[in-house]
């Protein structure tokens, strides 16, 4: 971005932290996702909606670049991150996840404390200062503190699978990153403990930018500002996701525009 | 059977022939089956049991002879000489094999468990690893007596002096490949969502390995730690090579003849002076305890571990 | 809280890219440091047997004296004498430790005896060579003495028993060795076994098959590879192990079949010489040693080899 671009769109390149541009995405030979194009702007919550492989998480786990990890993955397109391409040469993936966390789908705690656990990325990122109010905040804004405040030096492992996501949020947003990824992160929880994650993405919004995967429609129109529905091309003979719809949810929701949406959102809630 | 099926029915359906055959054929069959499956499983019980009572056996044998002559000042004594008839015992054996135990940990230890992240983790499913993965099964399986003689050529040869330097080498090189071998196995059973949060909040490959795989496999990791000393701790052929043996104490500040407890016993169990043959007896039972220290202390973590994990 | 948005988010430093780079290299360098263990363990025994082999060449493998007045030395009787106790060492454990192996994975036994078992035989791997040997003078010598001398006197015509020692002899020994082998024989056909799918031995149960059938028509047919392996690796144990037969063997150089007479094996014969052995013998025992390494190394490999492959297919047949 140039200063010589108009006003209002600086404003809006000012306000639009992640921009996803998906064209072309392999997984070696397999052709996972197509056309998945994506503006994140700060304070949002952006929810990514669509049948099981259509590509969610893979789009998801762009922004991060944990793809990283999986041998064959390439794309066409491009990843910006506060107006920097993320995926340029230059940029280490090290550095862009610290500035975006994550939260992953099946609770991962250390095999270590409570403690530990949230201090970990503080200890990363060489914070000095007062560890203990750190990790106190962090638990509280993931509402764990009370149940583990007497259970802080034993192991993160030995709680619940419910506590055990919390207690991985609260170590995401200890280091406060701009950016939290949360992949499906109540699909192993009971209603009361989804209700209480739902809770905390509306309370993060305030100060991060929430970009989560769910299969739970309703749990979109909870949370979510943003929703983009994500479906399977099957007529080139593969499997390829693409976006088909990214909108305000309410609008989404209401009056979605393509028939696939329309259909999927009808079988849901019928 | 068959005269009163001839005289009820000239024509036997086949129908009723098969309910009335059945039962007889499968009766005789099931008897030989059955035999012959309860005969296998006693033999294998037997000789189950013939494996089994060897360790029995020689435990046995430790005790009477060797636990009933123990005396704790042996623990700190010099051995006897052939001419004694009381007193002595082994403290410099103890020492030495201590010393030398210590130092082939030192150069092992570490080693292998950097060699065990490169194959379990940086060079996972390349070719380099699997061949280096090949050679430390082969030389998980090198005749420990090789081990000594490559020492006395690198070390020995090299230094003039037979040393508990040599003696380390030679040990070193038989626990190198276990540590490898059994690390890789540990670092590979850190589940991989751990490592995927790590590497989530921004952790380097390093900071990843160093803070959540190594920390995380580290009770299975000195599993395998143990049984590597324990497995050095009660060589001796290799020490014939490096360190032979000596009648007196350890000394630091120069390369000699190294005392150990299992030369000890080697020496001593040829004596012709039953006092000296008394205490290889006594010897071995403390050598046998040690090693089966290190094993229990194994097998303990690799319990604890196993439990934290689920 | 003081401004608790602000980021705490910071980027590697260099020094922690270094330590990323340091790792990678060091835990590679170190890992191919075993390769360069195991080259160099080849080299440098060769190096100091080099003399030795120039001198004597193939004479030394064909020659059955040893004599250091005379200054002629031959290692047939102890090529001999290694291969003849480990295959006996490997009749006996061999067949152990596969019953065990059975006996400990067919659920055979309850859950806890198995584990027991299969942890008595373990232990018999921790208890030191010096130890069984110690075991075997005071002991195994002494025990089957009475059965030894029955033999020679009543069978004494048949070329196995036609030389008796009371004292060191091949068959204490060849008990001793398969007692040290056998823990590496269950191990590794245990683990062979564990690969059979549990699938293969339910469908030969659903079939109507007895116990043993299953387990000697599926279960051991579709572990052989995996069983042949593991007694190649047991013999390759056997081949090197030194001490016991050092201390049992009777050290005795000549060429010999009989089960009841002393003999020597390659190990045995450099770990008993060498200690007094004058420089110039201390090179021929250096060629002894490359011998024993090179037949070790390759039955080694060789056992290795087949249990990389039985197991990669045993991965790969599972669904
Ligand atoms: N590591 C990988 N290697 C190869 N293919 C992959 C990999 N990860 C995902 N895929 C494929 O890419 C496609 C999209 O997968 P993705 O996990 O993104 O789907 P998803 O929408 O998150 O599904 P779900 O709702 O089941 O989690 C799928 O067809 C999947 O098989
Ligand atoms: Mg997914």
């Amino acid at each position: 971005m140039t200063a010589t671009e108009p006003t209002s769109a600086a404003a809006v390149a000012e306000d639009l932290v992640i921009d996803l541009k998906l064209d072309k995405l392999w997984y070696g030979k397999f052709f996972a996702v197509r056309d998945t194009h994506v503006p994140v702007t700060r304070g949002t919550v952006t929810a990514f909606i669509g049948p099981s492989g259509c590509g969610k998480s893979t789009a998801l786990r762009c922004l991060n670049r944990m793809n990283d990890l999986v041998d064959g993955f390439r794309f066409d397109g491009s990843v910006h991150f506060q107006s920097r391409d993320i995926y340029h040469p230059t940029i280490d993936p090290v550095a862009v996840r610290r500035y975006i966390g994550m939260v992953f789908q099946q609770p991962n705690p250390f095999a270590t404390t409570v403690f530990k656990n949230v201090a970990f990325g503080l200890r990363l990122n060489r914070f000095r200062g007062d560890y203990e109010e750190r990790v106190e905040h962090a638990l509280r804004r993931a509402a764990l503190w009370d149940e583990v405040k007497d259970k802080l030096h034993s192991s993160g492992l030995a709680l619940s699978g419910g506590q055990q996501q919390r207690l991985c949020i609260a170590r995401a947003i200890a280091t406060e990153p701009e950016v939290l990824l949360m992949d499906e992160p109540c699909s192993a929880l009971d209603p009361i403990a989804t209700r209480r994650i739902e809770e905390l993405m509306t309370e993060l919004k305030e100060r991060y930018t929430i970009v989560v995967v769910t299969h739970n429609l309703q749990q979109a129109q909870r949370v979510a500002d943003m929703t983009g529905f994500m479906y399977v091309d099957t007529t080139q003979g593969g499997r390829t996701g693409y976006l088909v719809e990214h909108r305000p949810t309410a609008e989404l929701f209401a009056d979605p525009r393509a028939e696939e949406t329309r259909q999927y959102i009808r079988g849901e809630f019928s | 059977m068959t005269d009163i099926r001839v005289q009820t029915g000239p024509q036997p359906s086949p129908e009723r022939d098969v309910p009335v055959e059945r039962p007889k054929l499968e009766h005789d069959l099931r008897a030989v089956r059955t035999l012959f499956d309860r005969l296998l499983t006693a033999l294998c019980a037997l000789l189950s049991l013939v494996a089994a009572l060897p360790l029995f056996a020689v435990l046995w044998l430790l005790i009477e002879r060797g636990a009933t002559n123990f005396r704790l000042d042996m623990l700190w004594s010099l051995p006897p000489s052939g001419l004694d008839t009381t007193g002595g015992g082994f403290g410099n054996a103890i020492l030495g094999t201590v010393y030398m135990v210590g130092i082939a940990s030192v150069l092992a230890v570490p080693t292998g468990i950097l060699a065990a992240i490169f194959l379990a983790e940086y060079g996972d499913g390349t070719r380099l690893a699997a061949v280096i993965r090949f050679a430390a099964k082969v030389l998980t399986g090198m005749p420990s007596i090789l081990a000594g003689i490559f020492a006395y050529a690198m070390v020995v040869l090299a230094t003039g002096h037979f040393s508990a330097l040599a003696g380390g080498v030679a040990l070193a090189v038989l626990m190198v490949p276990i540590v490898v071998l059994t690390a890789e196995q540990a670092i590979r059973a850190v589940p991989q969502k751990m490592k995927d949060a790590a590497v989530g909040m921004g952790a380097t490959s390093a900071q990843v390995v160093m803070r959540v795989t190594l920390p995380t496999a580290m009770p299975s990791v000195l599993t395998g730690v143990m049984l590597a000393i324990a497995r050095a701790a009660g060589e001796t052929a290799p020490l014939l090579f490096t360190a032979q043996f000596s009648n007196y104490w350890l000394r630091l500040d120069r390369l000699e003849d190294t005392a150990s407890l299992a030369v000890l016993i080697y020496q001593f169990s040829g004596s012709p002076y039953e006092h000296q043959i008394e205490m290889a007896w006594t010897a071995a039972l403390v050598l046998v305890l040690l090693v089966l220290l290190f094993n229990i202390a194994g097998q303990v973590l690799a319990a604890r571990s196993d439990h934290s994990r689920h | 809280m003081s401004t608790p948005s602000a980021s705490l988010a910071q980027p590697p430093t260099a020094g922690e890219r270094w330590m990323d780079l340091g790792l990678r290299r060091g835990a590679q360098a170190l890992a191919v440091g075993v390769l360069v263990l195991l080259a160099a363990i080849v080299v440098e025994i060769g190096a100091v047997a080099a003399p030795a082999v120039r001198e004597r060449g193939v004479d030394f493998l064909t020659s059955s004296t040893w004599d250091t007045n005379r200054d002629e030395f031959g290692i047939l009787p102890h090529i001999w004498g290694t291969l003849y106790s480990s295959l006996l060492a490997l009749l006996i454990g061999g067949t152990l430790g596969l019953a065990v192996a059975v006996f400990i994975s067919q659920r055979f036994l309850p859950r806890r005896l198995e584990l027991l078992l299969k942890n008595v035989v373990d232990l018999l791997a921790a208890i030191p060579s010096v130890v069984y040997g110690l075991w075997g003078i005071f002991f195994v010598i002494p025990a089957i003495r009475p059965f030894t001398a029955f033999l020679h006197e009543h069978l004494g015509f048949v070329p196995l028993f036609d030389e008796r020692s009371p004292g060191p002899n091949m068959l204490a020994s060849s008990l001793v060795l398969a007692i040290m082998v056998l823990p590496t024989m269950t191990a590794v056909s245990r683990d062979a076994i564990a690969t059979v799918p549990r699938k293969l031995r339910e469908a030969a149960f659903g079939l109507g098959a007895t116990r043993w059938e299953c387990i000697l028509g599926v279960v051991l047919p579709t572990a052989a590879t995996g069983v042949f392996g593991a007694l190649v690796l047991a013999f390759g144990r056997a081949l090197g192990e030194t001490m016991a037969l050092a201390m049992l063997l009777g050290n005795r150089n000549e060429f010999n079949v009989s089960l009841l007479a002393p003999g020597n094996t390659l190990a045995a014969l450099i770990a008993n010489t060498f200690p007094e052995a004058q420089d110039h013998e201390r090179g021929v025992l250096m060629y002894a040693a490359i011998v024993l390494l090179s037949i070790t190394l390759v039955v080694n490999m060789l056992g290795t080899a087949i249990l990389v492959r039985s197991s990669r297919k045993a991965a790969g047949a599972r669904p």
